[in-house]
């Protein structure tokens, strides 16, 4: 399997009024084409700030970040992003929302049908064609998630990061999405970095599984892998020995090696 | 004709013309959503059953007169106590005839109260147009630009407290004409808000979407486009609503200094002809006007807020 992306020695500190925050150091970590990668720790550890770091939104303070051999020096389309709060652009429609992006990264070698059409596949990937044309405003929670998984799939990113994409949602529509993702991904086999607060989040939809130890100077604690065939199916694992493994080693790692200091 | 009646301030037993506009500092967040209560609750049909939504408008309808009557009644009074204010009988009949032909024109000094608001209105949209085009790319390059905003806010924050009317001299001045200068005092008192509106809109478009921005590498050209004029526009327009309230404001003072057609040089004219009933019809005209103009707005600023939340 071939390395795409490479964070070495990477370490964040932020500037704040009470002098620097350091909120991640030595940070080393490989993420190979077609990987699922999630990252799990407790709230406020670090996780947003290392996938910003990866988008690129950021720039480290120490050490580097390589994407496909080249130091991430600032955002881009081949990293596309979903955010945890969908950020669709409300004056568009769910079609135009999407067509943006699409535009941007193959305006320039096909024409307007074709851009077209991607835009109405990715679209369509994720069921959600019948609101094509409706604005994020009149669409729920889940629907419009739908909608800015298929912005960053449409872009065919090297790299798609996605922050807690369903932690805004219940329980079922979480469980619908994560199910929509798991065929989106065996469609495409993209390479997906995760922020999830979910343990079976984090088993159901990883090849690999990254703890963080708790900030400040959070680093990463324990890497996990998933030893489960793709797809998968939630029903058949509830009681697969494998499954079950993966999910006790996590919440062994944060609920008793990385307790919560109480918040 | 502008020295003529410029003259008339010299009077001193008069009322000073000065009016004094409310500051067009009301700036911040004042959101377009406060439409008024009263047609919410009347525009609910409720086809099965009429007794109660005939009751609601009642009920919606009953305390807006009752305040009108109070000062009808009011009114009244004082008109009764003090023989030079016209009773409210008087001024209805006045406005009747007033009304039954608002479009006649015998020389310029002598028009129909039609052709006065219409000038009026014409002033505000001149004055107030050129206020657009510099104010709003100008709050943009605020907004956008921290070296600008430094530089600029000093003084704008010397400047918006001066009643625009300080200006008008500035304005004879330049244009030695009463009707550019009256012009002028409306582009003045118009810019502020759209200026600071505009500039604070910029600084508040969500992050959210100045990523959206950057993950998808979007050229400038699309980002003023697709991400910043749409988040600025609710911004843009609530200034635009707040300088038009402003203008209409002072452009009543500014026409009773220059003279001219327009509802407040006819005001002034009627004072000088003693005929108050006509001064009172022309308080409630401009009222109304200035009312039409911002339920317009908040109409137009209906239209073009998104909930970015939901
Ligand atoms: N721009 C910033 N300036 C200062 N401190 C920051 C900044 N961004 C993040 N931090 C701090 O860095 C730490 C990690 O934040 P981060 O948002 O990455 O946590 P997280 O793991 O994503 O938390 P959550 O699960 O709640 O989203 C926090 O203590 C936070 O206060
Ligand atoms: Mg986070």
């Amino acid at each position: 399997m071939k390395s795409l992306v490479q964070i070495e020695n990477v370490g964040m500190s932020f500037e704040t009024k009470k002098g620097s925050f350091v909120a991640l150091r030595d940070i080393n970590l490989q993420i190979n084409e077609g990987e699922v990668v999630s990252l799990i720790g407790h709230s406020g550890c670090g996780k947003s700030t290392l996938l910003n770091l990866i988008a690129g939104l950021t720039l480290p303070t120490d050490g580097a970040l390589i994407c496909g051999g080249r130091e991430i020096a600032g955002p881009g389309p081949e990293r596309a992003v979903v955010f945890q709060n969908h950020s669709l652009l409300p004056w568009l429609t769910c079609f135009e929302n999407v067509y943006l992006g699409v535009e941007r990264v193959f305006g320039q070698k096909e024409g307007k049908a074709k851009l077209k059409a991607r835009t109405m596949a990715a679209i369509e990937m994720v069921h959600m064609a019948h609101a094509a044309d409706k604005h994020p405003g009149e669409i729920s929670g889940g629907m419009k998630q739908r909608i800015g998984i298929a912005r960053a799939f449409a872009m065919e990113p090297k790299i798609l990061l996605m922050d807690e994409p369903f932690g805004a949602l219940d329980a079922l529509t979480r469980a619908a999405l994560q199910d929509e993702l798991i065929g989106v991904m065996q469609k495409t086999g993209a390479t997906v970095v995760m922020v999830t607060h979910d343990v079976d989040e984090a088993v159901l939809l990883s090849d690999r599984v990254v703890m963080l130890t708790n900030g400040p100077a959070a680093t990463i604690g324990e890497i996990l892998e998933v030893n489960l065939a793709k797809p998968r199916n939630r029903l058949t694992l509830a009681n697969d020995a494998e499954y079950t493994r993966c999910r006790a080693a996590i919440i062994e790692f944060l609920y008793q090696k990385q307790v919560r200091k109480a918040a | 004709m502008s020295a003529a009646s410029l003259s008339l301030t010299a009077n001193s037993s008069n009322p000073a013309p000065a009016a004094e506009p409310t500051s067009p500092a009301r700036t911040t967040e004042n959101h377009m959503t406060s439409a008024a209560p009263t047609t919410i609750a009347a525009s609910k049909p409720a086809p099965k059953n009429y007794a109660e939504p005939i009751g609601r408008a009642l009920r919606a309808l009953l305390p807006p007169i009752l305040g009108f009557a109070l000062l009808v009644g009011i009114w009244a009074i004082v008109s009764m106590k003090n023989k030079g204010i016209p009773t409210p009988e008087v001024v209805w009949h006045a406005a009747v005839t007033l009304f039954s032909d608002p479009f006649y024109s015998n020389g310029p000094n002598d028009q129909g109260i039609g052709w006065n608001i219409l000038s009026s209105l014409k002033r505000v949209a001149i004055g107030f147009g050129f206020a657009a085009a510099v104010g709003i790319p100008l709050g943009f390059m605020i907004g956008r630009f921290k070296f600008l905003s430094a530089a600029l806010d000093p003084i704008i924050s010397l400047l918006r407290p001066v009643s625009p009317l300080a200006w008008l001299p500035i304005g004879l001045l330049v244009f030695k004409k009463a009707d550019p200068a009256a012009t002028w005092t409306i582009f003045i008192c118009s810019i502020w808000p759209m200026i600071l509106n505009t500039a604070q809109g910029v600084q508040r478009v969500p992050q959210d979407y100045l990523n959206v921005a950057r993950v998808l590498n979007l050229s400038e050209w699309k980002v003023i486009t697709k991400i910043l004029f749409p988040s600025v526009l609710p911004y843009m327009l609530t200034g635009i609503r707040l300088s038009i309230g402003t203008a209409w404001l002072v452009i009543v003072a500014a026409e009773m200094l220059t003279g001219g057609v327009g509802i407040g040089f006819w005001v002034w004219d009627e004072w000088n002809n003693l005929k108050v009933e006509h001064i009172i019809i022309a308080i409630f005209v401009i009222g109304l006007v200035g009312l039409l103009l911002e339920q317009l707005l908040i109409q137009i600023a209906k239209k073009f807020s998104y909930d970015s939340n939901s």
